[in-house]
């Protein structure tokens, strides 16, 4: 049962002593308790985009040694909200030039693509606004608004550099779609549903239940699907579109203030949709290790709740950590040109992600689930799994380590800004 | 010092006979005056034959007589250079004020096609047979040549509209029609990239014709930060032009100071002390290193990689804090002087220079670390903007864009000057002239600048660090407060300047960017006649649509970040 | 089951009404002094060369057509791959021989030279 509804019959029963089956005005609970959860879910986006513009630049400012944003509020956390007062006190230009209904119009249906999508993410065991059965196929298609509404900046702007970065960002987003959607098809192959929440329930709370660690095709599903989705969302190596060194920040040049936000606001809020579905598809969602659905369905009261609040730790933090790596990602790696970029998908990601799905596909035919052949497999993908990640942690901690014994040499240091001598 | 023996002119005295009207030298170099008529064929003979094959134009200049002698209004001067043997020639050429003609030499030298532009947008002198003979660094509604003697200075000229450029572009369409072969008119996109492009550095303008985004043709138009050094050096005392140096190339202004200083010392005739070279030395590897953390930085930036800039921009801050310490200033420096420095080093420099140098590697490997073997940028790098050794010669290459071609050539090893012969260092060289090549020259070379700078501090000699050379340079504080001929010496050189003999001199360093030269003119007064800066990214710039036309946007910006083009020092 | 998409309603509207609020906001909010320079298009800091028609390149045409053909597939795809667990091995072999028909025009397309970009 969806939480929403669970939380309606609350309403009724509790405010109206009336039984919610049969009393006449439930659709009215049910209208109010929707929309106070589409509003919460939005301000989940504002929350997360927000903040996490903050988050990004200081992590840039470690890895980069410097410090980053540091002056709005205690350790600048409030940076975020003074860029976004800016943006709304700033003069609202419109090119003379400009298509303007295009150019008006771009940057809602960017931000509605971004957002629609948000519904059919479940954060927790019952926490989502909307399941749908056809959640992933809903995902792909109202992130394809966001194509629309670049394609609509860079050509209502009238500006040959935002052209230029509407149609690349138009062939990348649209390229990228495929093998991200051929990957998301290992997914539902494995688990039979298009809806999110069947998928997460598809898979367990344990690695070695989640779809990543199952067989190796997968594994390498998982893999493309993240490179796919750093290209969807217009991140470094793949930030052609608003490459700033070549075509000037591309389709949003000619934007100022508050609609120039909303393309930031998409493009941070697309960072974390893109590790949400990798989250929900392959790392198991918000599954708790040890603890079935029907568990959490069958509590009652405060355990009900904490379950649910537990889940969505657990979802949030599995996404969050993906966001993570893309940061540095982006923080590490050059920006790839046109014709690599195109050649990247094309060549190599498209026949691969088919080559994963049809794998997937043959090992469904041929390997009986919960058979030693699939725990063989699920332990050696669990092995090579814990191995990259376990190498990758120990870099970090290594030069985290490092970092962190050179800042302390200079405490007490009258220092001048930024840290110029690490000793 | 030793100056490389002047090359012999027998074969070309036989080839010219009659036309060849004087023999000189212009500074160590070995210099003939011709006559106007034989000047073209002149030029094919040093470039040509076998006993000189001059393969570089390393400078075109002219100077205006109009107040220096009763000859010819205008002369025209060559400076070629033989790379394998290291013989230069010096050219001249008069050129009458009521014909100022000249035959063009730029079917001979690819160098010579911005630099004869140069020297007719600032002379008005004509190159016949130019292809495109018109201004270069002042805007195409001046009035006038700037660096005649009889120009109005406090006259200015506003720009109201930027050139179209069009001309050069159907010139370019016409010579080239292969390129827009099988296209449709209105398939292709002109836009301006650049001057306030990210990756033009602020100052660069290139048209570009796209396909796509592949570029068709790239017309480059620079002098967005002309400032009229030249004119400005005229009309200023020889220690008050160093400041103006600074500002040529900024990144590295040290190293523009050492290369002023040492052509006026060598018109001059003095001979610095040996902990002046040295310090000299010292301070303009520095400058090196900044040099190429700072192009290397911008570089990787506009490949999309910030992090690296960032590694090295704080090395860059670090070097600065030490040069502060020296010479008080971070970015323009105007440390030298003529005949000298301004001040000695402080105390605790040797120390802090050590601990310095020992800091310098580890940001430089970690940057190599992100990228030398990452294959996103290989694969952007490896093969873009590739030139060959020959083509960059006749292109006026110098520095680390030649030697990434694969070619060894260095002036600090060719023609040692400051006791750089004393020093043990390689050459890095690369491979195909790339994008690729041209960052990791300039990474080694990071490397050979510690090696030098620490063997600089370990053989720094004591003693004065200004010539005693009581007509140039100031006495010491306490001579000129403390006795009477002191005193007066201040006043003389103060009130009357340097006044160096009547005398020209070509005189070149080996500048991050390549050769550094300058050719000074002195009439024997306190100000220059002339001084003309040999800026080395100026004739790299002229190969810029070269590297560019067939590639992508995005390789033009990772090539332009590899030539290093220093707007300060292209459009002085 | 109306229920389930009612929702979307609910966020579109969100998501329409708050960011044209928003722009309205920061449009009292925020000055508006346009002049002729500021409204001119950016072209790198001097005047635009006009442009009289923006075309696109071929290419994108060529990556937007093959995006259309590999789309609809997967479209297809998705259905069956929610039931392939009931089809059994009809439905199986029918999907095999539907990708190796996909596959043969991405090869198509490949040595076509269609992928390439320059």
């Amino acid at each position: 049962m969806n939480i929403m509804h669970y939380l309606a019959d609350l309403l009724v029963r509790s405010l109206f002593k009336a039984d919610p089956a049969t009393w006449p005005y439930t659709w009215i609970a049910y209208a109010v308790v929707i929309g106070v959860g589409a509003l919460l879910a939005f301000a989940f986006v504002a929350i997360f985009a927000g903040p996490v513009t903050w988050i990004e630049r200081r992590i840039a400012g470690r890895i980069q040694s410097r410090i980053g944003p540091n002056r709005n509020g205690p350790q600048g956390c409030l940076q975020w909200l003074a860029d976004g007062i800016k943006c709304w006190l700033k003069e609202d230009l419109v090119p003379a030039t400009a298509d303007k209904p295009l150019y008006l119009a771009a940057p809602y249906l960017v931000f509605t693509g971004m957002f629609g999508a948000f519904v059919v993410l479940p954060f927790g065991a019952h926490v989502i606004a909307a399941d749908l059965n056809v959640g992933l196929l809903y995902i792909l298609a109202v992130t394809s608004l966001v194509v629309v509404g670049l394609l609509m900046a860079g050509w209502g702007s009238n500006s040959k550099w935002a052209l230029f970065g509407g149609v690349r960002s138009a062939a990348q987003l649209v390229s990228y779609e495929v093998p991200s959607a051929f990957s998301l098809m290992a997914v539902v192959l494995m688990a039979g549903t298009l809806s999110t929440q069947g998928i997460v329930g598809a898979q367990g709370g344990w690695p070695w239940q989640w779809f990543v660690f199952r067989n190796p095709f997968l594994f390498a599903a998982f893999i493309m699907y993240f490179i796919s989705a750093i290209a969807e969302g217009n991140r470094t190596p793949f930030d052609l579109p608003e490459a700033e060194s070549e075509i000037i920040a591309g389709y949003n040049i000619e934007y100022s203030g508050m609609r120039f936000l909303f393309f930031l606001f998409a493009e941070w809020a697309n960072m974390w949709i893109m590790a949400a579905v990798a989250t929900l598809a392959f790392l198991g969602g918000w599954q708790i290790p040890g603890i079935s659905p029907e568990r959490i369905a069958e509590a009652k009261g405060w355990t009900f709740v904490g379950w649910q609040a537990l889940s969505f730790a657990i979802f949030v933090f599995k996404g969050t950590c993906l966001v993570f790596t893309i940061i540095q990602i982006r923080w590490t790696l050059p920006r790839l040109r046109v014709d690599q970029l195109m050649i990247t998908c094309w060549k190599y990601l498209v026949p691969l992600s088919m080559g994963s799905a049809t794998g997937v596909l043959l090992l469904m035919a041929l390997v009986r689930e919960g058979g030693i052949v699939d725990w063989v497999m699920r332990g050696a993908m669990l092995l090579v799994g814990l191995l990259v990640a376990g190498a990758y942690i120990r870099k970090v901690r290594a030069t985290f380590m490092a970092d962190r014994d050179n800042y302390k040499k200079m405490e007490g240091r009258d220092l001048w800004y930024p840290p110029y001598r690490l000793p | 010092m030793t100056a490389p023996a002047a090359c012999d002119l027998s074969a070309l005295r036989a080839r010219l006979g009659m036309a060849l009207l004087e023999e000189t030298l212009l500074g160590g170099i070995a210099q003939v005056r011709v006559a106007r008529e034989a000047l073209a064929d002149t030029l094919r003979f040093l470039r040509d034959d076998p006993a000189y094959r001059m393969h570089q134009l390393t400078e075109l200049t002219a100077i205006d007589c109009l107040l220096l002698r009763d000859t010819e209004r205008f002369d025209v001067a060559y400076i070629l250079h033989n790379l394998q043997t290291r013989r230069r020639v010096a050219v001249r050429c008069a050129v009458p004020e009521e014909d100022p003609r000249v035959p063009s030499a730029s079917g001979l030298w690819r160098a010579a096609d911005w630099a004869e532009r140069e020297v007719y947008d600032q002379y008005g002198i004509v190159f016949t047979g130019h292809p495109n003979m018109k201004r270069i660094l002042n805007h195409h509604e001046f009035v006038g040549h700037p660096l005649r003697k009889d120009f109005d200075i406090y006259r200015g000229y506003w720009l109201s509209e930027a050139e179209s450029l069009a001309d050069e572009l159907d010139r370019r369409r016409a010579a080239n029609p292969q390129r827009l072969a099988g296209m449709q008119p209105g398939e292709t996109m002109v836009l301006n990239l650049g001057p306030s492009h990210p990756a033009a550095h602020g100052t660069l303008r290139n048209l570009v014709e796209l396909a796509g985004e592949e570029i068709l043709f790239c017309i480059p138009e620079i002098g967005y930060l002309h400032r009229g050094f030249e004119k400005s050096a005229e009309v200023h005392e020889y220690n008050q032009v160093i400041p103006y140096t600074d500002r040529l190339n900024y990144c590295s202004a040290i190293s523009n100071n050492v290369g002023y200083a040492k052509a006026v010392e060598a018109l001059c005739g003095i001979e610095v002390p040996p902990r002046c070279q040295y310090i000299r030395v010292i301070l303009a590897e520095l400058s090196r290193i900044m040099d190429h953390l700072v192009c290397n930085g911008a570089n990787l930036v506009d490949l999309g990689a910030l992090t690296n800039f960032w590694f090295l921009w704080n090395l860059r801050e670090r070097i600065y804090n030490l040069i502060e310490t020296v010479t008080g200033a971070r970015l323009t420096n105007s440390y030298t002087r003529i005949g000298g420095l301004s001040e000695d080093l402080p105390e605790g420099f040797v120390p802090a220079c050590r601990a310095l140098l020992k800091e310098v590697p580890k940001p430089v490997n970690d940057a190599l670390k992100l990228v030398a073997r990452n294959r996103i940028f290989l694969d952007r790098t490896v093969g873009v903007g590739m030139i060959s050794t020959d083509e960059a010669i006749s292109h006026g290459y110098s520095g680390p864009c030649l030697r990434a071609t694969g070619f060894e050539h260095d002036l600090r090893k060719t023609e040692p000057y400051y006791g750089y012969d004393r020093f043990q260092f390689e050459v890095p060289t690369g491979h195909q002239g790339d994008t690729y090549d041209r960052v990791m020259v300039r990474f080694l070379e990071i490397f050979e600048s510690v090696k030098i700078v620490e063997q600089a501090l370990d053989q720094l000699p004591g003693g004065p660090v200004k010539a005693d050379h009581p007509l140039s340079v100031l006495p010491d504080k306490d001579r000129t407060y403390g006795n009477i001929e002191g005193m007066v010496n201040h006043f003389k050189v103060i009130m009357h300047g340097i006044q160096p003999p009547r005398n020209e001199v070509y005189d070149c360093t080996e500048s991050p960017n390549g050769e550094l030269g300058f050719f000074v003119v002195s009439d024997g007064t306190m100000r220059p006649y002339k001084c003309k800066v040999r800026p080395p990214c100026f004739y790299i710039y002229t190969s810029f649509p070269r590297l560019v036309e067939g590639s992508l946007v995005a390789d033009a910006v990772a090539t332009l970040g590899s030539l290093n083009i220093i707007a300060g020092e292209l459009d002085r | 089951m109306g229920y389930s998409y009612a929702p979307l309603l609910f966020v579109v509207g969100f998501a329409l009404v708050i960011p044209v609020a928003f722009v309205l906001l920061s449009t009292r909010l925020g000055p508006r002094r346009p002049n002729p320079v500021k409204t001119e298009p950016y072209e790198s800091g001097i005047v635009p060369i006009p442009a009289p028609e923006r075309k696109f390149q071929v290419r994108f045409y060529l990556v937007a057509v093959s995006f259309l053909l590999f789309d609809v597939e997967i479209v297809f795809l998705f259905p069956w791959a929610v039931r392939f667990r009931s089809l059994g091995w009809f439905g199986f072999g029918a999907m095999l021989i539907f990708l190796a028909v996909l596959v043969l025009g991405l090869i198509y397309e490949w040595r076509k030279g269609a992928l390439e970009w320059r």
